[in-house]
């Protein structure tokens, strides 16, 4: 990033925006739902100086904004919110200015109607869900009112909870009320800050097919943030990647995390195994190469890339994509099988988390509980590895 | 027993802590919210009465009220007679010894709302003015009475203030505290326990109140 320039790079390829000075986004799009940022924002963190400078547009549906803590997703949404001002740049919804920095505009954040589901929620404790849900509608009469509230607690199942305080439900009903609460409103865009995190995978599911329901009715922009590679499958229709302030890559979800160019996307795409490699011989006939895993004796057959013999590469391997044999395989079309030995077994949520040591490589493997037990898979265990060709994907250094 | 003071203390007591309800939430809000940079020298303005001499506040109560100030020559002017040594200037002298007995435990009660939930707020659309009332009001009770009854028993027992802004004056001005006081010097030591001990149960009775409500800021909530 261009420290000291004051222009503003746009980051993001596919999307380009009308320049300020040539054209007003209301003569432009006179009835457009999008959400258009561009900003730059720099403030103090522990690492020293933390720079926020993205540009994109958000059509209506989900746009997922991916990355890893601390890449600015949460800075970034509190600025669309008006909860946080940037140094710089415009902010547009619908076609209104809420911030533009030229023109000395920053509309706060209570007259922006834009809604925002934070991770921790922030249900107001001394309301009940009804009332929780009816903050927003102030304006209304008592019986529109009602009748709103009312029916959006019967779209996401908590009629029965009406009367509850938050404390007296349980955390995926409070994520229910917070995304009524903010929905019921009919908010211009919807601002999700891994609003899923604290769930579990069905409640996780239903609550997702629930929102995107009601998004069919209400074509408005959400953006969706998340650090979870599957959540961005899905849910994507668009996908942002963002990597410390930076907008990495953006496009539709297969296109940006299946084919990674970028080391950075690569690693937050969800590789638990990237390894330095060495090409040691092209097999043009077959479409594959050879390469050498750092400077231990393991070889992995993947796909050609242009490269030389002897160049230097990376390969990336999901751990959900291995596979594991307590018998050498015969008959398989993988063209890797590597013997080696299991130094260690972890349980995440449920998910076995392998870590196999394969001639001095450690590769991440992931498994179900089931097929833990039917292989009696356990710490010292001599199993193969299996990789997929196609598994492999290549990054240059 | 003096009935006369005490039900006089009481009605001060009560016309004070009552006012410093509506005086001290614009002050706590003001010193909770604001980023002015000298704040903490308006806190320290605030808290001044907590370890000034009373009777130094009552000089300058009295100095204020009198016929040479223009507080006092306005109030003059209307009434036809000076606040000094008259029930209105003393719950003039009781509000601003009382003043951070107040607006401290609003200020700390407004100041442990989680702000998260003033976020919230905002984003459903609410004003800052508007979010106060509807979220840091409700979440503030327990602060609220507090303030309220820590102004309520500090101004039951004040003595120095009273004696300089007020005088002695029965069915006036004379306080419980300032009966005792009386008491005391005529030797009617009987008369004076009776009245110290009244005293002494009721400020219990009202710190019990105090401590017991604090004990949990509010009665469910999921961030405590």
């Amino acid at each position: 990033m261009g420290g000291g320039s004051v222009a503003v790079k746009a980051k993001a390829k596919k999307k380009t925006a009308p320049a300020p000075q040539t054209a007003t986004p209301a003569s432009t799009h006179p009835i457009s739902a999008d959400l258009e940022v561009r900003i730059r924002k720099r403030f103090p963190n522990p690492e020293g100086t933390f720079n926020l400078n993205v540009h994109f547009r958000a059509l209506a549906g989900f746009t997922i904004l991916f990355g890893a803590s601390g890449a600015g997703k949460t800075t970034l949404l509190d600025c669309i919110a008006g909860l946080s001002d940037p140094d710089e740049g415009r902010i547009v919804v619908g076609g209104e200015d809420l911030y533009d920095s030229e023109k000395k505009r920053n509309i706060a954040a209570w007259k922006r109607r834009i809604g925002y589901v934070h991770q921790d929620l922030a249900l107001f404790p001394h309301l009940t869900a009804e009332e929780n849900i009816a903050y927003g509608l102030r304006s209304l009469s008592a019986t529109e009112r009602t009748s709103r509230s009312r029916e959006i607690l019967a779209r996401f199942r908590l009629d029965r909870l009406r009367d509850r305080l938050p404390a007296q439900i349980s955390g995926g009903e409070r994520q229910r009320v917070a995304l009524a609460r903010a929905l019921v409103t009919e908010p211009r865009a919807l601002l999700l800050d891994e609003p899923l995190a604290a769930l579990d995978r069905p409640t996780k599911s239903s609550l997702v097919s629930d929102l995107r329901k009601w998004n069919q009715h209400h074509r408005i922009p959400i953006l969706f943030v998340t650090h979870h590679g599957e959540e961005v499958f899905a849910l994507g229709d668009e996908v942002i990647v963002l990597d410390t302030g930076r907008i990495v890559a953006q496009g539709r979800p297969h296109e940006v995390m299946r084919a990674p160019r970028l080391e950075t996307v690569a690693q937050l795409a969800g590789f638990e195994n990237i390894f330095d490699a060495t090409v040691q011989a092209l097999h043009e006939d077959r479409g594959t190469m050879t390469c050498r895993l750092g400077k231990d004796a393991v070889e992995l057959e993947t796909p050609l890339v242009r490269a030389e013999v002897g160049s230097r590469l990376r390969v990336g391997v999901r751990a959900g994509d291995l596979l594991l044999a307590t018998e050498h395989p015969r008959g398989l079309s993988a063209r890797n099988i590597l013997p080696g030995t299991i130094r260690r077994l972890e349980q995440r949520d449920v998910i076995i988390a392998a870590m196999v040591d394969c001639s001095g490589t450690e590769f991440e493997a992931h498994l179900t509980l089931a097929a833990r037990d039917a292989l009696q898979l356990g710490t010292g265990k001599s199993v193969w590895v299996v990789v997929k060709t196609h598994s492999c994907h290549l990054m240059g250094m | 027993m003096n009935w006369q003071a005490l039900w006089l203390t009481v009605r001060l007591a009560a016309i004070v802590s009552t006012l410093l309800i509506a005086i001290g939430i614009p002050i706590a809000y003001w010193l909770t919210y604001s980023r002015w940079r000298w704040k903490f020298l308006v806190e320290a303005a605030v808290a001044l009465p907590i370890v000034l001499p009373p009777t130094v506040l009552g000089f300058y109560v009295l100095v204020a009220l009198g016929s040479r100030s223009p507080l006092g020559r306005w109030w003059e002017s209307i009434t036809g007679h000076t606040l000094a040594f008259t029930f209105e200037g003393l719950v003039i002298g009781s509000l601003l010894y009382s003043l951070p007995f107040a607006v401290q435990p609003f200020a700390a009660a407004f100041g442990a709302v989680d702000s998260r939930l003033l976020r919230a707020s905002a984003s459903l659309g609410d004003s800052p003015v508007l979010t106060f009332r509807r979220i840091v009001l409700p979440l503030s009770k327990a602060g609220l009475v507090t303030g309220f009854a820590l102004s309520f028993a500090h101004t039951l027992g004040e003595f120095g203030v009273v004696l300089m802004v007020g005088g002695n004056i029965p069915g006036v001005t004379r306080t419980i505290s300032i009966d005792i006081y009386d008491q005391v010097q005529t030797a009617n030591y009987s008369s004076a326990n009776h009245t110290a001990l009244l005293l002494l149960i009721v400020s219990f009775l009202v710190l019990s109140i105090v401590y017991g409500l604090n004990r949990r800021p509010w009665a469910v909530g999921p961030w405590r």
